[in-house]
């Protein structure tokens, strides 16, 4: 008889919470083909782990040629931003049992940077369009200050949602507009000029506004909230260019 | 591309040749030396920007307006005729919804097909002649419509 060999069979898998999981990762070794290719990994997973979980078993058990950047491994560092069954995620953050673990999953490079190796992207260019909105406080007294800049609780909150960003890039890297020729500044940018732009001790809003003016500024923004939705952190990011962008025409920030 | 198999780091035509033969995406270099930009208060892209919005909200009203008189009101699509349309360029009023409809219409999607344009296509050559042919068709339109509304005679032969 089969029924008692199937119980058995359901009381084990029960009792252990372990399933089998495919990992299909984009493998890419400049130094071995010039092409990317899919490679797949079978693991036996916990679905409440995590996909960064996934990856680091199979660096260590299984192939240590995987290359993948993670550092805090709990979604501060922004680090491990990647696309996982399509989708800009942090790897860190998502768990197994929530990207149909039925399937293989597959896990890429975010899009739009150069691929280094594997999941491991060039960041400069996304650096260098942070680097570009001066992303520091810059004030007009040239004097050291002699006591805390204060500020009302209200001043603060205009600017709360995009102090959060971690500078993942899983915003930019979702953007079409980045997608296509890389010069947009991006909305990773763009939120952290707002997080100075509306900050009332800051006195260069001006400034960046005059940066973020630009033909590769704000204005080739789409509005396909392609960002809102890849955030890990959950910033409004849309929205916020569109303030960018009200401030520019209103001139009130 | 013929000496070396891989250019992670050369610029960005080099890295747009990459592209096409690699299929991996393109290395993204910016390059923007400049500390501080020129200004660039009320530059184009922000003017067309806005009228977009503009436009697009004054041609609700002409164009649904448009459609109302012309398929809906007094027996609909039927009534339309030479002596129609004839009728109402008699009046500088309807001469001028037409007038404004056209080139805001006119400019709103050539304007809309430029952003697509500048998105999409990724050669410099593509894009040059796409607009190229944009340009042309949007201004010839215009201006043979303009041509028409202001020199149409109802007592054409």
């Amino acid at each position: 008889m089969a029924t008692p060999v199937l119980d058995k069979a359901e009381a084990a898998s029960a009792a252990s919470p372990y399933i089998t999981v495919t990992l299909r990762i984009r493998r890419f070794n400049p130094e071995v083909a010039a092409e990317p290719h899919w490679e797949d990994f079978q693991l036996e997973m916990d679905p409440k782990e995590r996909v960064l979980d996934g990856l680091n078993k199979i660096k260590w058990d299984l192939d240590g040629t995987l290359t993948y950047r993670r550092s805090c491994a709990h979604g501060i560092c922004g680090s491990d931003a990647m696309r996982i069954n399509g989708k800009n995620r942090l790897a860190c953050k998502t768990l197994i049992k929530d990207v149909n673990p039925g399937k293989p999953i597959t896990v890429e490079p975010i899009k739009g940077l150069t691929a280094l190796k594997d999941l491991v992207v060039d960041m400069e260019p996304f650096f260098q369009a942070y680097r570009d909105v001066m992303p520091f406080l810059i004030t007009n007294d040239t004097n050291e200050p002699t006591r805390e800049r204060l500020q009302s609780p209200e001043d603060r909150e205009r600017f709360d949602d995009t102090t959060k960003c971690i500078l993942c890039a899983a915003c930019t890297s979702s953007c079409p507009v980045f997608w296509n020729d890389g010069q947009y500044f991006g909305p990773a940018a763009i939120v952290n000029a707002h997080r100075f732009i509306f900050d009332s001790r800051d006195d260069a809003g001006e400034q960046r506004l005059e940066i973020l003016n630009d033909r590769d500024g704000v204005w080739r923004c789409r509005t396909t909230f392609n960002c809102t939705d890849a955030c890990p952190r959950g910033i409004e990011v849309t929205k916020a260019i569109q303030e960018v962008k009200r401030a520019l025409i209103t001139r009130r920030f | 591309m013929s000496t070396s198999e891989i250019n992670l780091t050369g610029s960005s035509a080099d890295a747009a040749e990459d592209a096409y033969t690699l299929s991996l995406d393109a290395p993204r270099s910016r390059t923007r030396t400049k500390k501080t930009p020129r200004s660039t208060r009320g530059n184009f892209e922000m003017a067309a920007w806005l009228f977009m919005r503009l436009s697009g909200i004054v041609l609700v009203v002409l164009v649904l307006g448009h459609l109302l008189i012309q398929l809906v009101l007094d027996g609909g699509v039927s009534k339309i005729g030479f002596a129609f349309v004839a009728g109402r360029w008699a009046s500088p009023f309807w001469q001028v919804w037409d007038l404004a409809m056209l080139w805001l219409a006119m400019l709103h999607g050539a304007n809309g097909l430029r952003t697509v344009i500048n998105d999409y296509a990724e050669r410099v050559n593509t894009r040059l002649w796409l607009k190229g042919l944009l340009y042309t068709a949007t201004v010839f339109t215009i201006l043979l419509g303009t041509l028409v509304i202001f020199t149409f005679d109802p007592n054409i032969r």
